[in-house]
C-alpha cells in the first residue's frame, strides 16, 4: 500500500475524530483535547505533503502549528478555569446562557 | 520471512504506529475520566512523534515531542488534577451524538475517496513508490534542521517574527483574562 495514502488516510482519520469528539463529548477539556487532535491530524498531512513535495514549506507551516496550538491552550486554559470557578462544573450544558 | 519483515520494517513499523494513532484517537472519544482521555491524547502524540521520525523529519519529531507532549499536555494534565470536578452521574455524550456520528462517517467517506481518487489520477502518485524504498535518506537531505533554519530565517523571517508577537499576545492575553476575574471578585 501506498504509504502517502496510509498518512493521508490517518490525518483525515485523525481530523475527523477531533471534530466527532468536539460536537459529541460534553467535558469542557476534553472539547479542548479533541481539538488537539484535530491539530495534530492537519500537522500530519502537512508533513506528509511537503514529504511528498520536497519542500520546506510544509514544515515551517507545521512550526507555526505548533505556535498556534500553544497560544490557544495558554489562552484557554485560563477561561475554562475562569468558567469551572463561577459555575462549578466541566459540563457544557451548565454554560448554555453563553448562547446568547 | 523474518527476512522480509526486517528489510520492510520501515512500513510495518509506519503502519503500526498508525494504528497505535487511530486506536488512541478513539479511545479518545469512548473513555469517561478526562486524565484517561488525556493519556488516550498523549500516547497518539508519541505515535505521530514517531511516524515523523520514520519520514525522516526529525526536528518535527522533536518538536512534537517537546512542545506537545512537554508543555501543553502537561498543563493539560495539570489543570485536570487541579480542578478536580467529579463528572456527574450524567451521560458523557450530548444530545448531538447521532447527528454527529453521521456528519464523521459522511466527512470521512468523501475525503477518504477524493483523496484516493486524487491520488490516483495525479502524476505525483507515481514518484513516491520510487522514493519508498528509502525515503529517510532523501529525507534527511531536504529536511534536516540546517535547510529547514536557513529557509525558515531568510525567506519566512516575517512568519517567524510574527510567532514571537503571537506568544507574547498570549502571555499579555492570559494575563489580562485573569486579572480581570480577580478585580470582578473584589469590586
Amino acid at each position: 500500500m501506498d504509504r502517502t495514502l496510509l498518512l493521508l488516510w490517518l490525518a483525515v482519520a485523525l481530523f475527523s475524530l477531533g471534530l466527532l469528539g468536539v460536537i459529541v463529548r460534553r467535558n469542557v477539556l476534553v472539547m479542548l483535547m479533541c481539538m488537539e487532535l484535530m491539530l495534530n491530524g492537519v500537522n500530519l498531512s502537512l508533513v506528509t505533503f511537503a514529504q511528498q513535495t520536497g519542500t520546506v514549506v510544509g514544515a515551517v507551516l507545521v512550526f507555526l502549528v505548533f505556535v498556534v496550538a500553544t497560544a490557544e491552550i495558554a489562552l484557554a486554559i485560563p477561561i475554562v478555569l475562569l468558567l469551572v470557578r463561577d459555575r462549578r462544573t466541566l459540563d457544557l450544558d451548565a454554560y448554555r446562557d453563553l448562547k446568547g | 520471512m523474518i527476512a522480509s519483515l526486517l528489510n520492510n520494517l520501515d512500513t510495518v513499523l509506519l503502519v503500526v504506529f498508525a494504528l497505535c494513532a487511530l486506536a488512541g484517537a478513539a479511545l479518545m472519544i469512548v473513555l469517561r475520566q478526562p486524565m484517561r482521555v488525556a493519556m488516550a491524547l498523549i500516547s497518539t502524540m508519541i505515535f505521530l512523534g514517531g511516524i515523523y521520525g520514520l519520514l525522516g523529519v526529525h526536528f518535527i519529531a522533536a518538536f512534537q515531542v517537546l512542545i506537545y507532549v512537554g508543555a501543553v499536555m502537561v498543563f493539560m494534565v495539570y489543570v485536570i488534577m487541579l480542578l478536580e470536578v467529579r463528572e456527574s452521574t450524567g451521560t458523557r455524550y450530548s444530545k448531538l451524538l447521532w447527528p454527529g456520528v453521521a456528519g464523521f462517517v459522511l466527512l470521512v467517506g468523501v475525503i477518504g475517496i477524493s483523496i484516493w481518487r486524487g491520488l490516483r489520477v495525479s502524476p505525483v502518485s507515481t514518484v513516491p513508490p520510487a522514493g519508498a524504498v528509502q525515503p529517510a535518506a532523501t529525507g534527511d537531505a531536504a529536511f534536516g534542521i540546517g535547510p529547514f533554519s536557513v529557509a525558515f530565517l531568510n525567506d519566512y523571517w516575517l512568519h517567524f517574527e510574527l510567532t514571537s508577537v503571537l506568544l507574547v499576545a498570549a502571555v499579555v492575553a492570559a494575563l489580562a483574562v485573569i486579572k480581570v476575574a480577580r478585580r470582578s471578585r473584589h469590586g
